[in-house]
């Protein structure tokens, strides 16, 4: 080694320039050292998601004459945007995606029930922090709750990354979101999501990483992370990150852990154990903690924002744009035909309970329907274990199969032209939900809970 | 395609996925000249029967947010949309445009100025724009995106480079 080298190499040299997240996670998929933002990279994704589209990206990937994926281990796939199927071409569909999984052997297939993928993902911890998923569904953008790299891709692209591996992606600026303090009783992290998109507008964020941080950020509860990054897409972000903390390492290290003891008792033939040996977390842990990233301490962000939490109201996004944003005290007086609890953004166990809390002992309001859909069969089962779906039905509220439901317009609460849904999804477009001539709001589980009970948006605070 | 010729059919804003291609047909409707009907459906209803093709889109901030479902860029394409000039794109949409041989160009100045029905010439290859209102350069596209576009989208791409 001669000297200039030794100089570079010590370190006694030139510091490193300090790095986002974003460089650091793509550098890492792409199997660079280090990368410069704005720098497009050929990125190889440890992790790549595809739906009830996956039979339209077969077809697709079937032009480049492949027998096989080149690497089926990385792909996974679940059947939850219509579920079950309302239709005989969505059946067809479907039974096209099971001929690909098993012709493909994919193991990270996920069934009609199950729930929806970004739920699921997470809960079987196929993705874990610090590794890079692209998958053709926008809300891609979800799983930096966990300190990932999530980005929404084009079924062209999954079916050139089934054949290929790699995608071209440029290495996004960052823009950081700060909290400071706790957020006041009543009020969620998806008001404080759609207070953002209000402030900046649906392309307040085009292009970027939002990176989320501060007292307010780690005060929140597990779940509550998993709102923010999802409604990043809704902002025009790339991708969104919040830093794991010792919480989120525990969730995934034991869904880690249990997924791969699960699969070992398969192996022997033995029924599945309801929990992983602590060995076998404690090994998943080492891993996941050999894996975190983070933002180094100085790291170039394009803009920052700052918002103190107790200057966040309950907030609701009207039609039909997720940045028509007002505060909930100036839209109470719009009567809702359907409130919709449910979806990748607010369809969590969490969710579920605010709502149970609120609707005990009370009935939804006449010409009101009450629509609950949890995310995934895991939190159906804990709903059903603690009494919460039980308080529901008993409210009035009709319970659906864990799935997508209504969110984009396919199936299972679908309103009539003139009607109007409050809906704790991420997304109002005109005609989102199937009809152009229907209204959407969006809010937190607990307004539409609250809205369910008094036929109009209302405020959970009124029912206290 | 170096240089596309046609009238402009101008949008606004924030012009989402959902009303350039409803989300209720994204698991149903598959043949391209089904998917070319429900163009624009729920936003200019006018716009398949009156289109021709070579016409340009012309559209503000942020076209084509929302889902990442292709067919908002395949159901233009099929239409024969020669490009799309907006100030600025949803990411998603503006992939999937191109990974279909769709040029989609950022820039602002043309697309404020252009009116509905204006004559738009586009120059990919000088990176211009041309409308009654004048002359306006683009930034050219990255080495990624010009061979994906040299090729004739991403699948004819792919599949030259797994041939290679």
């Amino acid at each position: 080694m001669n000297t200039t080298e030794a100089r570079h190499s010590s370190s006694g040299g030139q510091p490193p320039s300090p790095q986002t997240f974003a460089q650091k996670a793509l550098a890492r998929a792409a199997g660079l050292d280090s990368v410069q933002i704005g720098q497009v990279v050929d990125a190889q994704p440890d992790v790549i998601l595809s739906h009830d589209n996956t039979a339209a990206i077969r077809r697709i990937w079937q032009e480049f004459g492949q027998a096989r994926v080149l690497r089926p281990e990385r792909l996974a796939i679940t059947l939850d945007h219509a579920v079950p199927a309302p239709t005989t071409k969505h059946a067809q569909n479907h039974a096209e995606i099971r001929e690909f999984v098993r012709e493909q052997g994919i193991a990270h297939f996920f069934e009609v029930g199950r729930g929806i993928c970004h739920q699921v993902l997470s809960e079987e911890a196929v993705v874990l922090p610090g590794q890079l998923i692209l998958g053709a569904d926008s809300h891609t953008t979800h799983y930096g709750w966990m300190g990932a790299f999530g980005a929404g891709i084009g079924r062209s692209e999954v079916a050139a990354l089934w054949a290929t591996g790699q995608l071209w992606l440029r290495v996004p600026e960052t823009m950081r979101i700060e909290l400071d303090g706790e957020l006041p009783p009543w009020v969620t992290a998806k008001d404080f999501a759609l207070r953002v998109i209000g402030d900046l507008g649906a392309d307040g964020g085009l292009y970027a990483m939002i990176e989320f941080g501060g007292s307010g950020i780690e005060a929140l509860p597990l779940e509550a992370r998993m709102i923010l990054p999802n409604m990043m897409a809704e902002f025009g972000a790339k991708s969104a990150f919040i830093a794991p903390n010792a919480a989120v390492v525990e969730y995934v290290a034991a869904r880690l852990g249990r997924r791969r003891s699960r699969a070992e008792a398969a192996q022997r033939g033995e029924r599945r154990p309801q929990d992983a040996p602590a060995q076998m977390v404690d090994e998943a842990r080492a891993e996941i903690e050999a894996l975190l990233l983070d933002s180094d301490d100085g790291a170039p962000y394009a803009a920052v924002h700052r918002y103190a939490a107790r200057d966040i109201e309950p907030t609701v996004a009207c039609p039909h744009t997720v940045d028509n944003v007002r505060l909930l005290s100036e839209v109470s007086d719009v009567r809702v035909q359907q409130a919709f609890l449910g979806t990748c953004t607010n369809g969590r166990l969490s969710d579920l309970a605010v709502a149970a809390q609120i609707v005990q002992g009370r009935r939804t309001a006449s010409g009101t329907r009450f629509l609950v859909i949890p995310a995934s069969a895991e939190v159906l089962q804990d709903a059903l274990r603690l009494g919460y779906i039980q308080t529901l039905v008993e409210a009035g509220a009709v319970i659906g199969v864990p799935g997508c439901g209504p969110c984009m317009g396919n199936h299972m609460g679908i309103p009539a032209p003139g009607e109007t849904t409050i809906s704790s999804a991420n997304r109002n477009f005109r005609g989102r939900m199937g009809t152009p001539d229907s209204d959407v709001y969006l809010a937190s589980p607990a307004v539409v809970a609250a809205s369910a009970i008094m036929g109009r948006i209302a405020d959970p605070r009124e029912l206290e | 395609m170096d240089v596309i010729r046609g009238r402009a059919w101008k949008y606004g804003d924030n012009v989402n996925t959902d009303v350039i291609y409803p989300g209720k047909y994204t698991y149903t409707v598959s043949g391209r000249e089904e998917i070319a009907r429900h163009a624009l459906e729920d936003l200019d209803p006018a716009f398949v029967t009156g289109m021709q093709p070579g016409d340009v889109i012309v559209a503000g901030r942020n076209w084509g947010c929302g889902s990442s479902r292709e067919q908002a860029a395949t159901c233009l394409v099929y239409n024969g949309v020669g490009a799309i000039v907006a100030e600025s794109f949803g990411r998603i949409f503006y992939r999937n445009a191109l990974n279909n041989g769709l040029p989609a160009i950022v820039c602002p100045e043309a697309a404020r100025v252009i009116q509905p029905g204006d004559a738009v010439e586009v120059d990919i290859t000088s990176c211009v724009v041309r409308c009654p209102a004048g002359e306006f350069s683009f930034p050219p596209f990255s080495p990624s995106i010009m061979h994906i576009i040299e090729a004739g989208g991403l699948i004819a791409y792919v599949k030259r480079s797994l041939e290679a």
